[in-house]
């Protein structure tokens, strides 16, 4: 079971701000060649003697290949703690020490079918590679983008340019319609006979999603962001209850069996427990 | 052009082609190389050989494995801290019949030597444990994860007390192969390591694995909760490595002969010569994984040229060299000089 993952060192291309976040494009050779919609990649803090001994992990949002570079790929970091602020005063030439491509991708209908995607602040970022895909396949895109104020959307050129439609939302009225991105799905869901929605934000938001969806018998795939030491499936820290096909509920770990999930899989309402009936729970108790 | 460097540890192993030795002898256990894996950072040794060999490696310790399936604690499992991280995993794991179904089946298979590290609630399980791994095989030797509550003791851990800890080492001795080497991985929570060392010793340890993570903590300053759902957690990384120098140092002193498994915070092979020169005979890399999936392999080829650079001819004249009597203050063949100039001429560095 080879993951395909490897680890290089890259060189940073740009770092360009876009309301309350950082865009670095950086140079990604044997990953950016091989990443698929939903995958990410982590990325080693402060250089070799840093005392941030843990990889930050970030979703790709877009690969390239630019021509003496080789492959380069783009990612979002919301500067909110000492690495993502390390990260976003780099400047262009900088090394960079990725691992990556990592995690299960988004699954791609194999039928040009209409697909919900919604994105919640900047989780909205690995849509744009998704759309892109989809599109390909001819599939009809619809897509819901929200945050709290205007200034956490993000993606929405990018998004308008890929996708059949782009619905806005934030909650204090600043872009589109007032709102949470699961009112509007809500919305959709009920004018359009939507076959797949696919959704990547905070896990409140993905839990609303993944409750709309199958409540009208739609499938969903989540992408769960969770806190993570390794990104490669070894430390067992970015765990979450999923019920499995058996029926069984087991911790998955985010990084390798996600971070895509089936939205009608996930304890949602459970993450940051080990529920009743979780596999091997009962060894817990002396 | 950036110049893609692959970071695989092929790229900097480089111990196959070379004619130096790194060969470890583990009391009966002979290694390869020095190098393993620390229980609890590499799974069972699958995913990291998308990022090395894990064959060209001395080993791969497994996480501790117990006798049924568990799912572990609930999440934050995880904090950083300052040249750190804290972990309350819990032990998830798959159960010992699954793990040797599938995990050493495989390691088996790939021809990785491997050190299972089995845990416990009571004695009573981690001998079952044993007993179990003694009916399927395949494997070159224990780590006993004595850090772990008692559950028979107020959830006190087995590692703290002498004689806790000598009953464990007892019933897994008494469950396991004559020749299967058993080493006690010794928690540095306590007033005495040495104590504890001599008693897991007598109780049929063939050595040590010195130091488990030590007890810690961290607040969430924004919940103004604790980080971690578990509460407390083991810190681990290169803020622990003076630590296990000490302890190793101490069991050394106070143990010549004892094989000593030296870890906690090594993420170079500079790290790696410290605790070789404080008196281990093989070296786990830990957390570092973590931050280099391929540091085991590099860490390897980065001791080889430590212990080249010091005119070493193989890895076992390094082993408690830092011990060595040194009679001389300074080795120097030069005369003293003493000057007959008085305090008057140097008064501008008087008081």
């Amino acid at each position: 079971m080879k993951s395909g993952a490897i680890q290089v060192m890259g060189e940073v291309l740009d770092v360009q701000r876009t309301g309350k976040y950082f865009v670095m494009s950086v140079t990604a050779p044997g990953i950016a060649e091989r990443t698929e919609p939903g995958q990410f990649i982590t990325v080693g803090m402060g250089g070799e003697e840093s005392s941030m001994i843990l990889r930050r992990a970030f979703a790709i949002q877009r690969v390239q290949s630019r021509g003496m570079y080789g492959g380069t790929l783009d990612f979002v970091v919301s500067p909110v703690g000492e690495g993502t602020n390390w990260l976003t005063r780099l400047r262009r030439h900088d090394p960079l020490n990725l691992v990556g491509p990592l995690g299960k991708p988004f699954t791609l209908p194999t039928k040009p079918v209409t697909c919900v995607l919604v994105g919640g602040g900047y989780g909205s970022a690995p849509l744009i590679m998704l759309a892109e895909s989809l599109r390909d396949r001819g599939c009809r895109v619809d897509t819901i983008i929200g945050a709290s104020t205007e200034e956490k959307l993000y993606g929405s050129l990018d998004l308008k340019r890929v996708s059949t439609s782009l619905t806005l939302t934030t909650e204090d009225g600043t872009a589109g319609i007032q709102g949470r991105v699961t009112d509007a799905l809500v919305k959709t869901l009920h004018s359009s006979k939507a076959d797949v929605v696919y959704a990547c934000g905070p896990m409140p938001m993905l839990a609303s999603v993944a409750a709309a969806s199958t409540a009208r018998k739609v499938f969903s795939q989540c992408s769960v962001e969770e806190s993570m030491a390794c990104g490669i499936g070894v430390c067992m820290t970015c765990v979450l209850p999923v019920v499995g096909e058996d029926g069984v509920t087991r911790m998955l770990r985010s990084c390798i069996d996600g971070p895509v999930f089936r939205g009608d899989r996930v304890r949602w309402s459970e993450i940051g427990t080990i529920p009743e009936g979780t596999w091997g729970k009962e060894a817990l108790r002396p | 052009m950036t110049g893609a460097v692959i970071l695989t540890g092929n790229a900097s192993g480089g111990t196959r082609e070379s004619a130096f030795n790194l060969r470890a002898s583990v009391g009966s256990l002979e290694l390869s190389s020095p190098i393993l894996t620390a229980s609890g950072c590499a799974a069972a040794g699958r995913e990291l050989d998308d990022y090395f060999d894990i064959t060209a490696i001395g080993g791969i310790v497994t996480k501790s494995i117990m006798l049924a399936p568990r799912s572990g604690r609930a999440t934050p499992r995880m904090a950083e801290t300052p040249s750190g991280m804290l972990n309350s995993i819990g032990l998830q794991g798959p159960g010992v019949e699954n793990f040797i179904e599938n995990d050493l089946a495989w390691l088996q298979q790939r021809g990785a030597r491997t050190i299972v590290s089995i845990a416990g609630g009571t004695p009573d399980e981690f001998g079952k444990v044993a007993a179990k791994l003694r009916v399927a095989g395949g494997f070159d030797a224990i780590e006993v994860n004595i850090s772990c509550p008692n559950v028979e003791d107020r959830g006190q851990v087995f590692a703290a007390h002498a004689d806790s800890a000598a009953h464990v080492i007892q019933t897994v001795r008494r469950n396991s192969d004559n020749k299967i080497p058993i080493f006690a991985k010794l928690s540095p929570d306590v007033t005495d390591i040495v104590e504890i060392a001599s008693s897991v010793a007598q109780a049929g340890a063939t050595g040590v694995s010195v130091i488990n993570t030590l007890l810690g903590m961290v607040i969430n300053t924004k919940t103004m909760r604790p980080a971690l759902a578990g509460v407390t957690g083991g810190l681990s990384g290169p803020a622990i490595r003076p630590i296990a120098v000490r302890c190793i140092w101490q069991i050394r002193s106070a143990l010549p002969e004892l094989p000593i498994i030296g870890m906690g915070g090594v993420r170079t092979g500079h790290d790696a010569l410290e605790m070789i020169l404080a008196g281990a005979n093989a070296v786990s890399v830990g957390t570092s994984i973590f931050n280099d999936p391929a540091a085991p392999m590099r860490i390897q080829g980065e001791l080889e040229q430590e212990l080249r650079s010091r005119g070493f001819a193989n890895l076992s004249q390094a082993v408690s060299y830092a011990h060595r009597e040194v009679n001389q203050i300074m080795q120097t063949d030069l005369p003293t000089q003493v000057s007959d100039q008085t305090d008057d001429g140097w008064d501008f560095i008087s008081e």
